[in-house]
C-alpha cells in the first residue's frame, strides 16, 4: 500500500495513458471488452486518486521525481539545482485531481450507452482517456514546461473529441474554434515559459519562484499566462469559444470540458499563487481577476437569458460560474498580504475553491440531463420540446436537483459555496457581494424557464418513444447527483476537511518552494 | 503511354520505389542514433512517414490503403505509445521511480563510455533508445495515417 502511494501521482498519469494506446488494440477484438477495459482503467484511477487525496489531506504533500533513485530527491547528487521532472500533488492538486477523475468516471459511464449509435467508439475512449492524463498532468506537475505539454495534450484531445460528431456541421466549428484558441493560449504559454527560462534557466516552479524578480520580462510573462488560462477556462473576455464548443460537444464530453477548463484555472491559481505569490503586486493582479470574475459573472448569465438551445444556454452558465470561482480566489489574492487574509481572505478562497468542485458536479449533471434530452427528443431547441417530465421521470429530478444547486438553493452544494463567496468579498466591498447575488438570481430565472420548456406542459407527440433513456446514462448522472447532494447535507466537512486544505497550500508558496526543491 | 488515374508518371513511380527503403534506412538511423546525434524519435519518425507521404503522392492514396490500411498503421501508433508507458512502467517495477534508466550496466544499451571524447558508441544511453523507438514508431503511425486520411478524403472523385 505504501509502495503504491508513493509512486500514485506517476501511476495516476501512466495508468489512463496505458489505457489509452490500449483501447484501439481491445477496440479491434470486441466492442464490449473495450468498454469494460475503460471503465476498470477510469475505475482503477478513482480508486488510486481517491487514496492518494486521502494521503495527502491527512499526511501532507507529495512530491515524485521522475527516474530518481529515490522519489523526493528532486535535486539529483551532481546538480545544484532542480533539473529533474517532478510531480507534485498538495491539497489543491489533490482536490483538482479528484474533481477530474469523478466527472471523467460519471461521463464514460454514460458515454455506454449516450455514443453506442456512434462509429469509431475505440477513437472516443482513447481520447478520454487522453483528456484524463492531460487534466491530471496540469494538476499535478510542478514543471512548467509540462504544464504547456499537458495543456497541448488536453486541448488536442479536446478538440477531436468536440469534433467527433463530424457529420453535424456546427460540430466542426465549434472544434476549429477550440483548436485556434488553444493554439493561441498554448503559444502564450510556452513564450512565457521561455522568457521565464531565459532568465533564470529554470524550469521547476519551486525552485523559480524562490528567485523571481518580478522584472519588467516577469511582468510579461505573467500577462501572457493570466491571459492563456483565463481564455482556455472561458472568461469573459475571452468566452466566444465556450458556448460553440460546448454547445456541439457531446454532452459527456461537455461535463469533461468543464472539468478540463477547471483545469486551466487551477494553473491560472497556481501561477498566481505559488509561482509568483508574495512578490507580485497583489492589489493590482488581485483587482484584475476580481474584474474578469464580475465581468464574467454578469455578461455570462445575461448572454444565458435569452438562449434557445438548451446546451448553449448551459455554457453561458458555465462561463458565469466561473466568475464566481475567480472572484472568490481573486479576492484571496487581493487580500493575501494583508491582515485580514486569516479572517475572510482564506474564507473567499475556500468559496472559490468549493465552487470549483460544486460547479464541476452540477454543471456536469445538467450537460448530462441536456444529453439525455437530445438522445431522445433529437433537438436542443427549447422551443420544440415540452412535456418531457411525463416519459423522463428520473431525468426530471436530476435537473431539478442540478438547477436548484447552480443557483444556490439552501440544502444544496451550490448555496455553501455562493454564501462563503457573498460574506467575504462584501468585506472588500458591497458591490461585489451585490452582483453575485443578482448573478444568482437571474440563473434561478433562466433554469426556470428551461425546466418549464422542456419537462412541463402536456404530453407532447414526437417526443422521444415515451420511455426513459438507457441505465448507463442515468448510472452517470446519478453518480453526480449523489456528490451534490452529499457536498449539500455536509458542506461543513467538506470545507474544513478537502477545500481548507486546498486553500492553503494554494496560500502557502513558502511550504511549495520547500517541497519541489526550490530556494537551494 | 497514359496517366495512371491516380499519382504520377512511372517514371516518378520508378524513382520513388528505390527510393524508399533508403529513405526508412535513413529514418531509422536518425531513431536509433537519437542519444548521439541531433535528432531522435520524432524526427526519425517524421522522417520514415515521409517516405510514406511520397508513396502516396507517387502511386495515389488508393493504392497505399490496399498495401497497408489506415487501422494496420494506427496500431503501430498504438505500439509504439505502449512501449514508451511500457518502459516507463518498468522503471519503477525494477529500479526506483517511473522512467527510471534501469539498463544502465546492463547488455542492452548499457554501457557506460569513459569520460572523453569518443567516436560515438551506439550501445549506451539505457532506456532513452528505447524511448527513442518508442516516439518513433508512433510518429511514423500517427503521421502516416493523418495523411493517408486526409490524402484518400481529398481525391479528385470524392467530391
Amino acid at each position: 500500500m505504501d509502495w503504491l502511494l508513493t509512486h500514485a501521482p506517476a501511476l495516476l498519469i501512466a495508468l489512463p495513458l496505458l489505457g489509452a494506446f490500449l483501447t484501439p488494440l481491445i477496440d479491434r477484438i470486441s466492442g464490449k471488452a473495450r468498454s469494460a477495459f475503460v471503465l476498470v482503467v477510469l475505475a482503477a484511477t478513482q480508486l488510486l486518486m481517491m487514496a492518494l487525496a486521502w494521503d495527502v489531506f491527512t499526511q501532507g504533500a507529495h512530491i515524485y521525481t521522475m527516474g530518481a533513485a529515490d522519489p523526493t530527491a528532486t535535486v539529483p547528487a551532481q546538480a545544484a539545482v532542480p533539473v529533474r521532472i517532478v510531480l507534485q500533488v498538495d491539497g489543491m492538486g489533490a482536490f483538482m485531481g479528484l474533481i477530474s477523475v469523478t466527472v471523467s468516471l460519471a461521463a464514460a459511464v454514460y458515454s455506454l450507452a449516450f455514443m453506442h449509435r456512434e462509429s469509431g467508439q475505440g477513437r472516443f475512449y482513447t481520447l478520454l482517456l487522453l483528456m484524463v492524463v492531460g487534466m491530471l498532468g496540469m494538476e499535478f506537475t510542478g514543471d512548467l514546461f509540462n504544464l504547456f505539454v499537458f495543456l497541448e495534450v488536453l486541448s488536442i484531445a479536446s478538440a477531436a473529441l468536440i469534433a467527433f460528431r463530424f457529420y453535424h456541421g456546427d460540430a466542426v466549428e465549434g472544434a476549429i474554434k477550440y483548436i485556434v484558441i488553444s493554439s493561441l493560449g498554448a503559444l502564450m504559454v510556452l513564450l512565457a515559459v521561455a522568457l521565464l527560462y531565459g532568465q533564470y534557466n529554470l524550469l521547476n516552479m519551486g525552485a523559480l519562484a524562490s528567485v523571481l524578480e518580478y522584472t519588467y520580462l516577469d511582468k510579461v510573462a505573467l500577462g501572457l499566462l493570466i491571459a492563456a488560462f483565463a481564455m482556455k477556462c472561458g472568461a469573459v473576455p475571452m468566452h466566444m469559444w465556450t458556448p460553440d464548443a460546448y454547445t456541439v460537444a457531446p454532452a459527456s464530453i461537455t461535463a469533461m470540458l468543464v472539468a478540463a477548463s477547471q483545469a486551466s484555472l487551477y494553473a491560472l491559481f497556481r501561477i498566481c499563487f505559488s509561482l509568483y505569490g508574495f512578490t507580485l503586486d497583489l492589489t493590482t493582479v488581485g483587482i484584475i481577476i476580481i474584474a474578469l470574475g464580475l465581468l464574467s459573472m454578469f455578461i455570462g448569465v445575461t448572454m444565458a437569458l435569452p438562449q434557445k438551445d438548451i446546451k448553449r444556454l448551459m455554457s453561458y452558465h458555465a462561463i458565469s460560474q466561473t466568475g464566481y470561482m475567480l472572484l472568490g480566489v481573486g479576492v484571496g489574492l487581493y487580500l493575501l498580504a494583508h491582515a485580514d487574509f486569516d479572517t475572510y481572505g482564506i474564507r473567499a478562497m475556500e468559496g472559490g475553491i468549493f465552487h470549483i468542485i460544486n460547479h464541476a458536479l452540477y454543471k456536469g449533471l445538467l450537460f448530462l440531463t441536456a444529453g439525455a434530452i437530445f438522445y431522445k427528443v433529437g433537438t436542443r431547441n427549447l422551443d420544440e420540446m415540452g412535456g418531457l417530465a411525463h416519459s423522463m421521470k428520473y431525468t426530471t429530478v436530476f435537473f431539478i436537483i442540478g438547477a436548484l444547486a447552480i443557483a444556490g438553493i439552501p440544502p444544496l452544494n451550490g448555496f455553501a459555496s455562493k454564501l462563503l463567496i457573498y460574506e467575504s468579498a462584501y468585506r472588500v466591498s458591497p458591490i461585489l457581494s451585490i452582483v453575485a447575488m443578482l448573478v444568482s438570481i437571474l440563473t434561478l430565472a433562466s433554469f426556470v424557464k428551461v425546466f418549464h420548456s422542456a419537462f412541463m406542459g402536456p404530453r407532447l407527440e414526437g417526443m422521444g418513444d415515451g420511455r426513459e433513456v438507457p441505465r448507463s446514462m442515468l448510472v452517470g448522472m446519478g453518480l453526480l447527483t449523489a456528490g451534490i447532494i452529499l457536498f449539500g447535507l455536509f458542506p461543513d466537512w467538506v470545507v474544513s476537511n478537502l477545500v481548507h486544505p486546498a486553500a492553503q497550500a494554494l496560500a502557502d508558496q513558502a511550504a511549495y518552494i520547500a517541497a519541489l526543491g526550490g530556494g537551494v | 503511354m497514359t496517366m495512371p488515374d491516380e499519382g504520377l508518371s512511372p517514371v516518378v513511380r520508378v524513382i520513388a520505389a528505390m527510393l524508399f527503403p533508403f529513405i526508412l534506412i535513413f529514418s531509422l538511423y536518425v531513431i536509433l542514433h537519437g542519444h548521439l546525434t541531433p535528432g531522435g524519435g520524432f524526427q526519425g519518425g517524421a522522417i520514415g512517414a515521409s517516405a510514406v507521404v511520397m508513396l502516396i503522392v507517387a502511386y495515389g492514396a488508393r493504392w497505399v490503403e490496399s498495401k497497408a490500411g489506415e487501422e494496420s498503421v494506427s496500431v503501430l501508433e498504438s505500439l509504439g505509445g505502449l512501449m514508451f508507458v511500457v518502459t516507463g512502467l518498468l522503471g519503477f517495477l525494477l529500479a526506483a521511480t517511473f522512467l527510471s534508466n534501469f539498463l544502465v550496466g546492463e547488455v542492452l544499451f548499457g554501457e557506460i563510455p569513459t569520460f572523453g571524447s569518443n567516436p560515438g558508441i551506439l550501445n549506451t544511453g539505457g532506456t532513452l533508445p528505447l524511448l527513442n523507438i518508442a516516439v518513433g514508431l508512433k510518429v511514423i503511425g500517427g503521421l502516416a495515417s493523418v495523411v493517408l486520411i486526409m490524402a484518400l478524403g481529398s481525391r479528385r472523385d470524392a467530391a
